[in-house]
């Protein structure tokens, strides 16, 4: 691979992430340009501004968790980062080739275990506590 | 269903999952918490279902019903004292998900709209491998903390030669390889990165020693939630990136409060030696050092002792876990406390193998919520105190933590139990904790070690005052 290609494999990239073509980074004054990148939001900086966002959410909620249930705190998170399954849910039953059916079919049925499994631990655990 | 539609019940679903946490803030309200837990899992699973990307259904049926099967059985049968062992045991699981929907994502990625095969968008594929990265060394390095937690390999730190340099290495590895594939879009590397992830998952957890897990499993909890990030960015989807940075800066609060707990920086643990430098000391019962012996005592001592007190405090440790003797000490508590003994828990905040472990043994026994207090909360209450039980705890204790800056735990806050007037240590042995460093307050004249299995002393307490 040359340094050239590599270069341009980057711009494919830098562009890529912000959803803008070389046609709009060279055409007109800077006033269309920016008309232009309004225009093509990219879904990354949809998803990062979500991200950012919901990162100072979960500090303040987490901070407010009293430490006796520091380890229900970890059950229940647990539990909910498997919402990933809604990832597997399309790859095992959508229009899907075969393999992706297996990989999802694979990864549902982990994540399974781990809803119920981290809702009925937390439960448990929960439960102790209400004298 | 439109997009649109499913996008809302997932907004739906990511504000059950906020509640669910904010619910913890209290006991009362911390059932209530745990059903919106459910109720967004429901939603996000039942939009999922319903919306037109979901067309059959025979494959998810079965894998929820057998995950679902597998699931609630573990919860059911796990033992209390197990819980860091299961929950390590999860997050692997979590782990290995990410990783099967990343390879379902690169196969058929048209499902996912994010590009076709052999031409997926590059952003994609980056947010792809960095997803995968993350998910691979949660699996694997939370399948290591398990075998250590569970006791099927040894807890103790084990170390090679040049392993941080052979980390640094695999991660640059990782990263050059994570380019080409994101300009070929190869399978085969995809593999390679998942396996080399894998490697690097072992070989950052296995120099960790046991009692450090608290913060490799807080850790560990905060790297499945930024794995589900990844792939949230990866299929473009907005709730998997809110749930997993609620997970990913919960496991980083948690890791940060047991790092502070331990006065270490979490540089410090992942790469720090603990209790591998201090030569331990012979556990024989005599001080190496030509010290005034330990004082024994017998649990008739003990129970005397105890019953002419006005107020105790116990200290458990990890001792206390593994005894399993948090029903046998409530049981003795509960016979202080009838005869007018003010008695309270003091909880260090890494006492254990994971964040609010002693919490939930104690809860287990049916010890009240109100009588166990933080180490902040009670530390100055010590000065007043008759007795200060310990119970299978040692380094959360030490007073060198005070006084020797050349100890490995100097800095980190203790338990002042040396304040009481006086001190009960039930312990098999005089043998250090897992700093490897002698404790000064067994050999002091205010202490009485009580040797023995933490069960059966408790119980032999309560016999005792009979």
């Amino acid at each position: 691979m040359s340094v050239d290609s590599f270069f341009q494999n980057i711009r494919e990239i830098t562009q890529d992430f912000l959803h803008v073509s070389s046609v709009d980074l060279m055409s007109g004054p800077a006033q269309d340009l920016a008309i232009t990148e309004m225009e093509t939001l990219s879904p990354f900086m949809i998803g990062l501004t979500v991200f950012a966002l919901a990162c100072f959410v979960g500090y303040y909620v987490v901070w407010r968790v009293t430490p006796a249930l520091h380890s229900p705190l970890m059950a229940v998170t647990n539990a909910i980062s498997s919402v990933i399954i809604v990832g597997a849910l399309i790859a095992c039953g959508g229009d899907v080739a075969f393999s992706s059916r297996v990989f999802g079919f694979i990864a549902v049925t982990l994540a399974s275990i781990n809803i119920f499994g981290g809702f009925a631990v937390t439960d448990r655990m929960l439960k102790m506590f209400r004298q | 269903m439109s997009s649109n539609i499913l996008s809302f019940c997932y907004l739906i679903a990511s504000i059950f999952f906020i509640m669910a946490l904010r619910g913890l803030s209290s006991p009362k309200t911390s059932l209530a918490g745990n059903s919106y837990g459910k109720a967004g899992m429901l939603v996000a699973i039942g939009a999922t279902l319903a919306s037109p990307l979901v067309l059959t259904y025979n494959w998810i049926i079965s894998g929820l019903v057998i995950g679902g099967a597998i699931g609630i059985l573990i919860a059911k049968r796990i033992q209390m004292t197990a819980l860091p062992q299961l929950v390590a045991g999860f997050h692997s699981l979590v782990g290995l998900a990410a990783v099967f929907v990343a390879l379902a994502a690169l196969a058929s990625p048209e499902s996912f709209g994010i590009g076709v095969p052999g031409r997926i968008h590059l952003s994609s594929l980056i947010e792809m491998s960095l997803g995968v990265v993350i998910g691979a060394i949660t699996f694997s390095g939370s399948v290591v903390a398990f075998l250590k937690l569970q006791g099927l390999i040894s807890g103790k730190p084990v170390r090679f030669p040049f392993l941080h340099l052979f980390n640094a290495l695999l991660f640059v590895l990782i990263v050059v390889i994570t380019v080409i594939f994101a300009m070929h879009e190869s399978h085969q590397l995809f593999l390679i990165i998942i396996m080399l992830s894998f490697i690097l998952g072992v070989t950052l957890i296995v120099p960790i020693g046991g009692a450090d897990m608290p913060v490799i499993v807080s850790m560990l909890n905060s790297y499945s939630g930024w794995a589900a990030v990844g792939i949230g960015f990866t299929l473009e989807n907005n709730l998997l990136i809110i749930t997993g940075s609620l997970v990913g800066s919960s496991g980083a609060i948690l890791s940060y409060i047991m790092c502070k707990g331990m006065n270490r920086s979490l540089l410090n643990v992942i790469f720090g030696g603990f209790g591998t430098t201090a030569t331990p000391i012979s556990s024989t019962g005599v001080s190496t050092e030509g010290r005034t012996p330990a004082k024994t005592g017998s649990a008739i001592d003990a129970a005397y002792l105890l019953s002419n007190s006005k107020s105790v405090i116990i200290v458990p440790g990890y001792g206390m876990a593994v005894a399993q003797a948090q029903h046998a000490l409530r049981e003795m508590v509960d016979m202080l406390v009838q005869k007018g003994i003010k008695v309270r828990y003091a909880i260090h905040p890494v006492a254990g193998r994971m964040p609010g472990h002693m919490n939930v043994l104690l809860a287990e026994a049916n010890v009240p919520y109100e009588s166990v207090f933080e180490l902040e909360d009670i530390n100055s209450d010590f000065s007043d105190t008759d007795v200060a039980f310990v119970i299978g705890a040692n380094d959360v204790t030490n007073p060198v933590a005070k006084s020797d800056p050349d100890s490995p735990i100097y800095g980190m806050p203790i338990l002042d139990v040396a304040k009481a007037r006086m001190t009960v240590f039930v312990k098999r042995s005089l043998s250090p904790g897992y700093a490897g460093i002698d404790n000064d307050l067994f050999y002091r004249e205010s202490t009485m070690m009580l040797f023995g299995d933490a069960k059966k002393v408790c119980e032999e307490i309560v016999k005792s005052s009979d």
